[in-house]
């Protein structure tokens, strides 16, 4: 009923934000690209693509599709997106749809397994420091929030794979990459490192956020009247107190998706994992202007979801936000 | 230069290979790494290796394009250098031997030449080889509307003809001895004349030891032994390059077996990637790291302050603290059958002292201030060096005024010759008319970004290609150095290495001064 009226109201609005957002998206990384010092020609070539002649670069500047003007540029790109067509990569010699098919399962599957860890270690530290406030117990889980929030994941992520491969020759990422469904268990392990550093980035702000909203809860009068009808403790702390805490915790959890794409970019680099991360970084470094368009579209759209359904979820989580 | 994903392009244009016998190598401290100057391939015998057997080289980037006749990634080129075949070839010390032409001809005037092509030789999709191709790629690579890279190789051929199924001449404008070392080279490949472009984009179909197999795009692409190879087969069975971004990861991947062979351009990479079952070998480059000086700017275009820059500079001060002492100082040509002295300029050893005398007899107000372009992160000293030549310049008078830019905008820049002084490392070439022709005549295609030229220069190159006496060539072009370091058209400094590692079962693999994967036809793993 209440999701019905949310449905109701919402959707059109929040679609057509979204709409907005993704075509203010298209439009800035357009320009940003092209702001991006050289194009596609200098970029394969480099400083060789001095030693072309007038009608050679043109060749090329026709070949790339960047001989039109900026307009029809992205007019056309735009319409054919629109239709389904996200472009085509001169690099890899397949359609940029078709990429993109095979890397965004990759990064799903890495943000999925982040956002595990990263709730698992998140809230058990961040109840774990609330339960004893300013004790040992509550500093101890403050240092390893602080330590989640100030290594820089790529140090980790070096350190941990050098580490292991040079003193066990474990190093699975060495290997080539195993999807999922074709090789679970190959899978799991390369994908194990890489979702264990990017967990535990996003562990400390979600642990952080426990920590508080677990005190502010525990002080309210219903977590007393509870106790005072002898709740058992742990019930308590969980169909209580975390259940109260939770929709900060929701919150924070989805903003770090932002967090997590920009880190897999990283993570992604340094575990030869072929996600969406590295479709980007590699067409930013090309200068693919069509593929880098459509693949940032393509995650600003994942973002826009990510967020409807954060806001889905308070509703289910908390009656209050039905209310208001 | 080879394993990180965006080099400095002109370091991947390095079209030759080097006699590695003939360099004195630094010594090395790391027990387990070893200079290729004994030859890398004596290291094992030939007869020990087992024929069979898949290797996997760790790089950090894929190919960005297929297609032979564009490609100047290092990536590519190495990857597309075991699939296609050349007229003529580069053994490892950077001499020209047959290759798809068995033999040729020059006339005696210089202006024809005959190529006798090699017979029974197949494409990868069992195609025959013949002169229509030769045609057909010499014809396509002039043709504009290719834009392949070599083209301006090709500037002094007037026409390509079959004579016959194995015969094919060409006649020349002008006699052109550098023609032969520029054939070598995969963007001069011979294509099939029935493949197109597109055809070859996705699957490469070359005359060469190794076949295209299979492309994972941004993860790996694999080549098979072609068991039709005109010369020796090769011995392994596959070819693996294994895309992975990260040199640490790549060291990783060595120390856990998961590859046999990567190669660095980073010291201290190497370094952690030498262990108890990985060797590296120190191979000197013929790319050469230069402060390159536009004459026809502001206050370089007065001789005594290019001289004043070129005394003004300790080499040796310069090479240990930008890149840790690894290499070797350098003249004009790292040709090494030409290769220049080192000692023969001016200023042989820094001397201040001469150096404000030169900027005295200049008509220039002082500090002179110089606006050099640095790329950043292009290759690994590139910000060191400039920092240095700035403290060492300063002492002289000569303000270098650092623009630090990111690697597209220094090619921006490049291009359109925008700058007084640019930091770079630049790819040499087998043989010095290839090397310095485009830079250094009047009428060459980078003669606008090199920012010198004279007469003289034009005199002594034109002489180079008419020159068939190989000690007469030699003469000229220390000519030609003499005439670019007597002249300050340029500062140069020193060359590098690269670094090869390999598993310690791989051998006869020979690493090559151009970074040239060549040698995989020969490498194989004992027992």
């Amino acid at each position: 009923m209440m999701l019905e009226e949310f449905l109701h109201n919402g959707v059109v609005r929040r679609v057509g934000q979204a709409l907005f957002t993704l075509l203010g998206v298209a439009v800035v990384v357009f320009v940003m690209l092209r702001a991006i010092p050289g194009d596609q020609i200098t970029s394969n070539l480099g400083t060789e693509a001095a030693a072309l002649t007038p009608d050679q670069r043109a060749a090329l500047e026709a070949y790339y599709g960047i001989d039109q003007p900026l307009f029809s540029q992205f007019f056309s790109w735009l319409g054919n997106v629109l239709t389904g067509n996200l472009g085509f990569s001169s690099r890899a010699q397949t359609s940029v749809a078709e990429l993109t098919l095979q890397a965004l399962p990759v990064t799903f599957e890495l943000a999925v397994l982040s956002i595990a860890f990263a709730l698992v270690m998140g809230i058990l530290l961040g109840m774990l420091s609330a339960s004893r406030p300013n004790s040992a117990r509550d500093a101890a889980g403050q240092v390893v929030g602080l330590a989640g929030l100030s290594i820089p994941a790529f140090l980790l992520a070096t350190t941990l794979m050098s580490v292991l491969a040079s003193e066990f020759g474990f190093n699975p990422n060495g290997e080539p990459y195993a999807r999922l469904l074709q090789d679970p268990l190959l899978n799991l392990k390369q994908m194990f490192l890489p979702a264990l550093v990017l967990g535990f980035g996003v562990a400390a702000p979600i642990m952080r956020t426990t920590r508080t909203a677990v005190l502010e809860v525990k002080s309210g009068d219903f977590v007393r009247t509870a106790r005072a009808k002898g709740v058992p403790p742990r019930r308590l702390q969980i169909r209580h107190v975390l259940r109260n805490a939770l929709v900060p915790i929701v919150t924070m959890t989805g903003l770090q998706f932002g967090y997590l794409l920009g880190g897999a970019v990283v993570i992604e680099q340094v575990f030869s994992i072929p996600g969406i991360g590295r479709q980007v970084l590699l067409g930013i470094q090309q200068n693919e202007y069509a593929l880098v368009q459509s693949t940032v579209l393509v995650i600003a759209l994942a973002f826009v979801l990510v967020n409807l359904l954060t806001d889905l979820l308070y509703r289910i989580i908390d009656p209050r936000v039905r209310a208001a | 230069m080879p394993a990180s994903p965006r080099r400095t392009p002109l370091s991947w244009i390095v079209l030759g290979t080097v006699t590695v016998a003939s360099l004195t190598l630094a010594a090395c401290s790391d027990a387990n790494t070893s200079d290729s100057g004994g030859g890398a391939e004596s290291d094992a015998d030939a007869a020990d290796l087992a024929p069979g057997g898949d290797l996997v080289i760790g790089v950090t980037s894929d190919p960005d394009t297929l297609y032979p006749w564009r490609a100047t990634q290092f990536q590519a080129v190495n990857v597309l250098g075991n699939i296609y075949g050349t007229l003529t070839e580069l053994d490892e010390n950077l001499e020209v031997t047959p290759g798809l032409a068995e033999s040729w001809d020059v006339s005696d005037d210089g202006l024809t030449v005959t190529f006798h092509l090699r017979e029974g030789v197949t494409f990868a999709d069992g195609s025959t080889f013949g002169s229509e191709d030769v045609v057909h790629s010499l014809e396509t690579i002039l043709d504009e509307e290719t834009a392949a890279v070599a083209r301006s190789s090709l500037a002094r051929v007037e026409t390509v003809t079959a004579v016959d199924e194995t015969t094919v001449e060409v006649a020349l404008s002008s006699p052109d001895a550098s023609l032969f070392a520029n054939l070598a080279t995969v963007n001069m490949a011979m294509l099939s004349s029935d493949d197109t472009e597109d055809d070859l984009n996705t699957t490469p179909n070359g005359t060469g030891p190794f076949a295209f197999d299979e492309r994972v795009p941004n993860q790996s692409i694999s080549l098979a032994r072609n068991d039709a190879y005109w010369g020796d087969p090769a011995l392994l069975d596959t070819v693996e390059f294994r895309v992975i971004p990260d040199e640490s990861s790549i060291v990783s991947s060595l120390q856990a077996g998961n590859v046999q062979m990567a190669v660095f351009d980073d010291p201290l990479v190497a370094d952690t990637a030498a262990g108890a079952d990985v060797t590296v070998t120190e191979t000197p480059q013929l790319s050469y790291h230069v402060l390159q000086l536009n004459a026809r700017r502001g206050p370089l275009s007065d001789v005594n302050v290019r001289l004043a820059i070129q005394c003004g500079i300790d080499r040796q001060q310069l090479l240990d603290t930008a890149a840790l002492g690894e290499g070797e100082i350098t003249g004009p040509i790292t040709s090494p059958a030409y290769r220049s002295d080192p000692n023969a300029r001016p200023c042989p050893e820094r001397d201040v002292e001469r150096a404000q005398e030169y900027l005295a007899q200049a008509d220039v107000e002082t500090p002179v201030v110089i606006e050099t372009i640095v790329s950043q992160g292009e290759y690994a000293t590139s910000v060191n060096e400039a920092q240095n030549l700035k403290a060492q310049l300063e002492e002289v008078g000569i303000v270098l005024e650092l623009d630090q830019l990111e690697s597209g905008a220094f090619v921006d820049r490049w291009i359109a010759a925008d700058f007084d002084a640019a930091v770079a490392l630049n790819g040499g070439r087998p043989e010095p008319d290839g090397m310095y022709g485009r830079y250094f005549t009047s009428d060459g295609n980078l003669n606008e970004v090199a920012g010198y030229s004279s007469p003289e220069l034009d005199e002594l190159f034109a002489q180079g290609l008419q020159a068939t006496d190989e000690d007469e060539r030699k003469g000229i072009y220390d000519d030609v150095a003499r005439h670019l370091e007597d002249n300050a058209a340029w500062v140069w400094l020193f060359t590098g290495y690269t670094y090869t590692a390999t598993h310690n079962t791989l051998h006869g693999f020979v690493p090559m001064a151009n970074g040239s994967l060549q040698y995989l036809r020969t490498a194989g793993f004992t027992g």
